[in-house]
């Protein structure tokens, strides 16, 4: 079974650089055709300060931390047997190309189901700009097949 | 008064069959670099018959079927529930209804549920969008 007592702990934060590059190869991967997400001049057009990150992006940033899913080092979880329950987004503001967005999260819940056949990890998480501003606050629920 | 009223719909959104290559794309794209998306192997080891689809690659879709409606910059909240697995070769269609507009912070937002469906009816996705409406 999963740590319970770790409800509460609050990974490290970290910075991520948003790279245009990086934002256009995933445009593209996701076939997204409207020009803001590529061009800065269409962007600003409308009515955007510069190309925004696709709004599922967050989680990027996320899987940005230098130890990629920290949690699972954390919890002693085997990365092949997770799932991804559910995600939640909110969006205070936006995450724009050449941004650095500091991500903050915590473990909000850990619980099981199915006498403990399934167990799952919530995690929250809060998104900075480089101005301090608020742009993103995301709620993951991650599975853990036992 | 704005043509977006409950029961309206959202334009859908089919994609192409989910192949290899966009999962090991996506991976790379996104930063989910987890192997059992991308490699065969790892995903028996792990249990499954074949890799499957990143959750998030459906959620990416959905994120641009709403924005394709409405603009990013009105997006206030968006959430998925994953329900079902996506498996290789499905083809993901994104769909979704207003339910109600309703008051928050003071701005008026358009209460959507949207979802991802396999050609065969069966949803992988399901979740809600507020979007405001002005």
């Amino acid at each position: 079974m999963l740590d319970k007592t770790k409800i509460g702990y609050e990974f490290n934060p970290f910075t991520v650089d948003i790279e245009k590059g990086r934002l256009c190869f995933f445009a593209d991967v996701i076939g997204e055709t409207n020009p803001i997400y590529k061009d800065e001049t269409a962007a600003r057009e409308a009515g955007y300060k510069t190309i925004p990150a696709p709004a599922t992006f967050m989680m990027s940033v996320e899987l940005g931390s230098p130890d990629f899913l920290p949690v699972l080092t954390l919890l002693e979880m085997d990365i092949g047997r997770i799932l991804h329950g559910s995600q939640e987004f909110e969006y205070p503001g936006i995450i724009y190309a050449g941004d650095k967005i500091t991500s903050v999260s915590k473990i909000i819940d850990i619980f099981d189901k199915k006498g403990g056949a399934l167990e799952f990890v919530v995690l929250e998480s809060s998104y900075t700009n480089q101005d301090g501003e608020l742009v993103g606050k995301a709620r993951q629920t991650v599975v853990y097949r036992n | 008064m704005s043509d977006i009223q409950p029961g309206s719909e959202i334009p859908s959104l089919t994609l192409p069959a989910i192949s290899r290559g966009t999962l090991a794309l996506y991976a790379g794209a996104s930063g989910d670099h987890n192997p059992i998306h991308i490699d065969i192997d790892f995903a028996k080891k792990a249990g499954m018959d074949d890799v499957f689809a990143q959750g998030m690659l459906s959620m990416a879709y959905l994120g641009r079927f709403i924005t394709a409606w409405q603009p990013q910059s009105k997006l206030r909240k968006f959430t998925s529930r994953f329900s079902t697995i996506t498996q290789l070769y499905d083809v993901i269609t994104c769909s979704g209804t207003v339910i109600e507009l309703i008051e928050q912070d003071g701005e008026t937002l358009a209460r959507c549920e949207i979802q991802a469906c396999r050609a065969d009816g069966v949803q992988t996705l399901a979740g809600e969008a507020l979007v405001a409406v002005s």
